[in-house]
């Protein structure tokens, strides 16, 4: 099983999917630089978090333009689990791999903290391990994480069950005051009509250690190591 | 200044102090060249001479300071930072440094750069960062003025650190009207390095090429440098162009290069860019090999045409080094660069004659002993005049007797919570992303230091800022030991031991005596604290000049400290209650005074006194102490006391635990106030299990530390004896409201 982690010039939380995955899980890892124009032998693809050519444009807008993610694209195409994390995610939406815009946070200030997740869904390769009815303690980091969706795109999302994620309370509500960024209905991770590419604000990776004050992150992976495993 | 390339002045006495240059000055280089200089010498040995530069006005008090120690494998003032042996054959570059007058007119990018260049300062050891710390002061926020200095330097600082992708993990923030106008913001940054593995600072080896790397060079920060080693006056909003604009994308990939460029063996030196730019790195790369360097300023990547030689020199555009390499090698680096899509260019040759040469045009523009230029070698030394202040007179005598009879104990105690020196600080460090990496084992708010573990090893690095201006206003001696102190303090209470210091050195015009007599007596200070520590000085930055058309700001010498944990499973302590039941201890020194207080400060607006008792030697022995009481797994929880006293860490544990506590006040005959609000040093509130009790107060017992019993972990208010019964969740919302609705009491976007 390899998983393989792409770097884009500006990514900053590669090495850290890389420790998550390797030290962590102990899954065959690698790197693969943005000009490379194939993926190679991978199984799974994480798009890590960063500020991909420091993202003066829109958050992603130039990434997406990098020749690896052509190779991304078919990966997709033929139903390899991608999963976009943060900045991974705004590439995805860039690349229109997966629906829907990202905007600047509602307060316009970057944040970084620990919020609770409810799994909306655990049809995708990163969620069918997460536990029923337990909330996830995830962090997020980003300037630009409101996620937003025209009222007729939110629909078919919700219709065709794409909300993976949303950001709620201890109670497991989907308040406003659990909203870190003002994402239209709380949402922190949507998943295309396929279900294999997978796109979140919050960063699993940084949640698969105790001593970093979580381990929920790891339900993510052990799902795709799970996935992968009964589909090789 | 766009036709200076065509145009050059004459240089006379008269333009050599327009370039803030001393008539002695102007003779000593033209003593040095045998000549006059030419306009690109005389920009470039003004900004060498600048006091940020050549540390002219401070290096002799500096060398004062304790600057060796068995870990220390590279020392102050040797490379760009210090270096600690931290074992596992790792080590540790850390240092800080102020951006302070960049950030006072454009507090955006002045913060920024500030964190830009010191993070360049520590991978240009060889050292990748870890992390990042701010040290930053500010006058009253209820000052729109204030309120646009803080947004915007917090933004800098949150924007430039997190897309570089270093996590800001500790800092400290005061405000008190003193800094006014001149705010304070000093950065830190902390990497680790393999031995073997470090870059040095060289130009070795006659006839090997030097290359330009990174960003290409405008004429954005020109005499940047010089602009630091003024007074900020209301002319400084036209020095606005003197402050560089940061890029951290391009910092990211000449992090990434230079590391990877490292590895290749073809490197024989290398210094980042900051100060002075080009001149600054040629000269003291040159000065310490004892060689020169020839520069071709044609083949330098320009952002702008036309710019001339003294421009080229003195730009201070961001996110450049300057690489001498192997000859013949030179492909390898800038193969790397290139795959970093970054400039990589050829620009001379190192020499054997001692100058740094510098041409444009193909004429030699300036040619100057690279010597003459660097502190060390040939740059002035002055030892200023001294006096001791007439107001330490009138602040020490005040009679503080009426302050120590507090009416409503519990009142003055929330009041207290809602200074915003005390309050959480949460506003600020969630827009710092404190993450990145996955090392931060102890993050930002509920602890005393910042804690990042090494990966690979079982160690961690604890690091703290610490200063308390209004200490060292009061008695600059004892301000100086409570800053090293305290720093000291903290990084113990996480269950570090405390290895170096680096410091950053804010103070007024050196050329006043008063001043001056301040810096000496606080740098004395520091020598004090870290002999009796044995932390070491690696270096640091000195920022003088720092007075506004009102006033001087308080003296304000920032100790950012290293502390080691050995063991981050086994030792890493919390600040936060962590368990009911759990026992209170409260072990130190007496609880006496309300000198320089907080208490004295917030309530009853007084700024009088003399700086919070400190015994160095008895503070010592209490670290010491704890640290192996830590180390043998007796305690729970540690937070030190420091604003605000016994009063504050105790609703700090409170609210950091959700948890409440059960107090009875059973020390040594002070009154109550004192108990509650004295800043006297060298004490610590512990928690320890009920098993554990015992043994616990027999160690500190046994090591002469006193240690009382006050009381339980529990329940959901804080209770003290009679006086005070509040519930944990008013104290929580507090605290946390302070500083955000200072800050949307105006409209700051």
């Amino acid at each position: 099983m390899k998983f393989g982690v792409l770097v884009f010039p500006g990514s900053n939380c590669d090495h850290d999917a890389y420790h998550a995955l390797k030290h962590i899980h102990g899954t065959e890892t690698r790197f693969i630089w943005h000009k490379e124009s194939s993926l190679g032998d991978v199984d799974a693809v994480i798009v890590p978090g960063g500020f991909s050519y420091g993202d003066y444009l829109r958050s992603g807008a130039i990434a997406r333009f990098s020749p690896v993610m052509n190779a991304v694209a078919d990966f997709a195409a033929k139903g390899g689990p991608v999963l976009g994390i943060c900045n991974g995610f705004q590439i995805l939406l860039e690349a229109r791999l997966l629906p829907g815009t990202m905007m600047a946070n509602e307060h316009l200030r970057f944040t970084c903290k620990q919020v609770l997740l409810k799994t909306e869904s655990h049809q995708t390769p990163f969620t069918s391990k997460v536990p029923e009815n337990t909330l996830l303690e995830i962090p997020v980091a980003h300037g630009e994480g409101n996620y937003y969706a025209e009222k007729e795109l939110l629909k078919e999302l919700e219709d065709q069950d794409q909300i993976i994620f949303r950001y709620v309370n201890a109670q497991g509500d989907t308040v406003p005051e659990a909203n870190p960024n003002g994402s239209v209905s709380n949402i922190a991770g949507i998943c295309n009509k396929a279900r294999n590419v997978v796109g979140m604000m919050p960063h699993p990776e940084r949640a698969v250690e105790k001593s970093l004050g979580s381990e929920d992150g790891r339900y993510l992976f052990e799902s795709v190591i799970n996935h992968i495993t009964y589909s090789l | 200044m766009s036709n200076l390339r065509y145009s050059e002045p004459e240089v006379t006495l008269e333009l050599a102090r327009e370039h803030g240059l001393t008539d002695e000055e102007f003779e000593k280089i033209c003593d040095y060249l045998g000549r006059t200089p030419t306009f690109t010498e005389l920009g470039v040995y003004s900004v060498m001479w600048s006091e940020h530069c050549s540390y002219k006005n401070s290096i002799a008090v500096l060398k004062t300071l304790p600057r060796s120690g068995q870990n220390l494998l590279v020392g102050a003032g040797e490379e760009n930072a210090g270096l600690v042996d931290i074992g596992d054959g790792l080590a540790c570059a850390f240092k800080i440094e102020s951006h302070n007058h960049p950030s006072a007119v454009e507090p955006y990018q002045g913060a920024a750069t500030g964190v830009g260049g010191i993070h360049r300062d520590i991978f240009t050891m060889g050292a990748r960062p870890i992390a990042a710390l701010n040290s930053l002061r500010f006058g009253s926020m209820s000052e729109p003025r204030v309120r646009y200095l803080l947004d915007g330097v917090v933004r800098g600082i949150a924007d430039y650190g997190n897309s570089f992708g270093v996590p800001t993990v500790a800092g400290e923030i005061y405000f008190d009207k003193s800094y006014e106008g001149n705010p304070l913001v000093n950065a830190m940054s902390v990497g680790v390095v393999k031995h073997g593995e470090t870059a040095s600072a060289i130009a070795e080896g006659v006839g090997n090429p030097v290359l330009i790397v990174g960003a290409s060079t405008g004429r954005d920060g020109i005499h940047g440098a010089t602009f630091a080693s003024e007074e900020i006056s209301e002319a400084s909003e036209a020095k606005r162009p003197s402050v560089q604009v940061g890029d951290p994308f391009t910092e990211k990939l000449l992090l990434e290069a230079s590391l990877e460029a490292l590895k290749t063996g073809a490197v024989v030196g290398i210094q980042d860019m900051g100060a002075a730019g080009i001149s600054c790195s040629s000269s003291e790369m040159s000065a310490k090999s004892e060689t020169g360097m020839r520069i071709d300023l044609d083949k330098v990547p320009l952002r702008e045409e036309d710019m001339s030689a003294y421009e080229i020199l003195l730009s201070e555009s961001q996110e450049r080094m300057l690489i001498v390499a192997e000859k013949g090698r030179e492909q390898e680096v800038m193969d790397v660069y290139a795959k970093w899509d970054l400039n990589a260019v050829v620009i001379g040759t190192v020499t054997e004659n001692g100058n740094v040469t510098y041409i444009r045009d193909g004429e030699v523009k300036a040619d100057i002993p690279a010597y003459s230029l660097v502190l060390g070698g040939g740059a002035p030394v002055y030892y200023r005049e001294t006096s001791k202040p007439e107001y330490l007179e009138k602040t020490g005598r005040t009679d503080l007797s009426e302050f120590v009879d507090v009416d409503d104990p519990e009142e003055t105690m929330l009041k207290l919570l809602g200074s915003p020196n005390i309050a959480s600080k949460r506003w600020v460090y969630e827009q710092y992303d404190h993450m990145v990496r996955t090392n931060t084992v102890m993050g930002p708010g509920p602890s005393d230091a910042g804690v990042v573990r090494v990966k690979g090893s079982k160690k961690a690095l604890a690091v703290s800022t610490d200063c308390n201006g209004r200490y060292v206003y009061l008695n600059p001696r004892k301000g100086g030991q409570i800053a090293v102190a305290e720093a000291a303090r903290n990084v113990v209470c996480s269950g570090a031991k405390p290895m170096a210091i680096t410091n950053c050195l804010n103070f007024g015009n050196p050329y006043k005596p008063e001043v001056y007599w301040t810096f000496t007596e606080a740098v004395g200070g520091m020598g004090d604290a870290c002999r009796i520590f044995d932390t070491p000085v690696t270096g640091g930055n000195v920022s003088f000049y720092n007075e506004n058309p009102n006033a001087a700001i308080f003296p304000t010498p920032v100790i950012g400290m290293l502390g080691l944990i050995e063991d981050v499973e086994k030792d890493l302590t919390p600040s936060a209650f962590q368990s009911e039941g759990d026992h209170i201890l409260y072990i130190g020194a007496p609880r006496s005074g309300i000198d320089g207080s907080e208490f004295l400060s917030f309530i009853h607006n007084v700024t009088a006194g003399d700086a919070p008792d400190l015994d160095l030697e008895f503070e010592s022995a209490l670290q010491k102490s704890l640290l192996s009481a830590i180390q043998k797994g007796m305690i729970v929880s540690a937070h030190d006391l420091s604003d605000g006293g016994l009063a504050v860490a105790l609703m700090e544990k409170a609210i950091f635990s959700g948890m409440g506590a059960e107090i009875q006040l059973n020390l040594p005959g002070q009154s109550t106030t004192e108990m509650l609000f004295s800043e006297a040093q060298s004490g610590v509130l512990i928690t320890v299990s009920p098993s554990e009790r015992q043994a616990v107060e027999e160690h500190f017992r046994s090591n002469d530390i006193p240690a009382y019993h006050l009381g339980t972990v529990g329940g959901n208010e804080l209770k003290l004896e009679d006086f005070a019964r509040i519930p944990v969740s008013k104290l929580a919302s507090i605290y946390e409201e302070v500083v955000p609705s200072a800050i949307s009491a105006a409209n700051v976007v």
